[in-house]
């Protein structure tokens, strides 16, 4: 049924759920190692909400129709950075991608680009977590205070200085736009070199020197060509584009600094 | 058992997106900028040589192929230019104590500004 008005739809369907059944179809990537020599995909028609993210029709589907899709998920707000995959070929948390965007066509889910798929919109996290890893992201001192010395104090103005690239969630959308990261596997990547530039800001932290050897790597920074795109698919604005051009400086001013200063001098 | 599935990466990747099209005009632009330094590297070497071998190239140049390419290299140069001044701010933020000033303050203080103060001057040198 429709009324060929969109927002009219859109809220008799929030006032009156039942009131409407459009459906809407969605288009889901299908892998399974057991028995598929490649992958497939596989159509569903889902009640269509103007309320619902993708997320939700996925989750209805798995409740509905089809239990066996796998898929991750948490904590259906923005949060913790799981339900990430490709909609419509654009990499999207699924709980932030409303249905309302897209209705009337079909909604196509993919796993996230540029990383290998373990099972249907599941993919692998393993070299993502090495990549992580390898950079140390995490506050690294030359002493440890006891508790009763208190807490490593911090002014606002410092604070600023890192804040933005702290908000990183890992979902890894920015390595499905990056295609650095697609053409070069071992490139670390948007989000590891955003964590590292984090810690390398934070006024608490002594490792600088430490992270920049694995920073100045050619896989690492200067690897990065600037293409942008992992800026505009973050959900959190963190713009890892944006740190890593400024660790290309520091780690150009690390190269320098090598030539005057003795081994160990700098931070 | 097939194991994990794993795409291969398209050499066409660069039309996947608005954005890597976007990227890759940017660093084509640069092809021009580069040509054009050789072509001021050649102008540079015929003056060296005389007035005679001077005017002997300017007149080669009075053709619309080489027009067209001037004027190709022009809009190439102001692009490229363009895209790395507004890329300015992700790369040099300035922070006015615990806030980051307005990209566009800093686009127009590192680049724009000073962009069209130095032109103003050469352009101020070349007609007076």
């Amino acid at each position: 049924m429709s009324l060929g008005c969109h927002a009219c739809e859109s809220l008799l369907e929030l006032e009156f759920p039942m009131a409407l059944q459009n459906d809407i179809t969605l288009e889901l990537f299908r892998y399974h190692p057991e028995t598929d020599a490649e992958p497939r995909f596989q159509a569903y028609e889902v009640p269509y909400r103007a309320d619902w993210v993708v997320l939700d029709a996925i989750n209805w589907i798995k409740d509905h129709i089809d239990g066996t899709v796998s898929y991750r998920w948490s904590c259906r707000m923005g949060v913790c950075g799981s339900c990430g995959m490709m909609v419509n070929g654009e990499p999207r948390l699924a709980c932030s991608a409303f249905l309302r965007e897209y209705y009337p066509e079909t909604i196509r889910v993919e796993p996230l680009a540029n990383f290998s798929v373990e099972r249907d919109l599941v993919v692998d996290m393993d070299s993502f977590m090495q990549k992580l890893r390898s950079v140390s992201p995490y506050i690294i001192r030359d002493d440890v205070n006891d508790t009763d010395q208190g807490e490593y104090k911090q002014s606002p103005k410092q604070l600023a200085q890192y804040k933005q690239y702290s908000m990183c969630i890992n979902c890894m959308l920015c390595y499905s736009a990056c295609p650095v990261a697609g053409n070069e596997p071992d490139f670390l990547g948007p989000a590891a070199l955003a964590l590292a530039h984090r810690y390398n800001k934070d006024s608490r932290d002594r490792g600088s020197s430490h992270r920049m050897g694995k920073m100045m790597e050619h896989e690492a920074v200067w690897g990065c060509t600037f293409v942008g795109e992992c800026s505009k698919v973050c959900p959190k604005n963190v713009d890892p584009a944006g740190a890593i051009q400024q660790a290309k400086a520091a780690a150009a001013q690390e190269y320098f600094k090598g030539f005057v200063m003795p081994k160990g001098a700098g931070r | 058992m097939t194991g994990p599935y794993r795409p291969k990466p398209k050499w066409a990747w660069f039309v996947q997106r608005p954005g890597y099209i976007r990227f890759m005009i940017r660093e084509l632009t640069a092809v021009f900028i580069g040509a054009y330094l050789i072509f001021l590297l050649v102008l540079l070497s015929k003056l060296g040589r005389g007035e005679a071998s001077f005017t002997a190239l300017l007149a080669t140049l009075h053709n619309s192929f080489w027009e067209l390419l001037h004027v190709a290299a022009l809009i190439a140069a102001v692009w490229h230019t363009i895209t790395w001044f507004n890329a300015t701010p992700q790369a040099l933020p300035v922070f006015i104590g615990e806030n980051r000033a307005p990209n566009v303050l800093v686009a127009i203080g590192m680049g724009y500004g000073p962009w069209i103060m130095v032109s103003a001057v050469i352009l101020w040198g070349v007609l007076r």
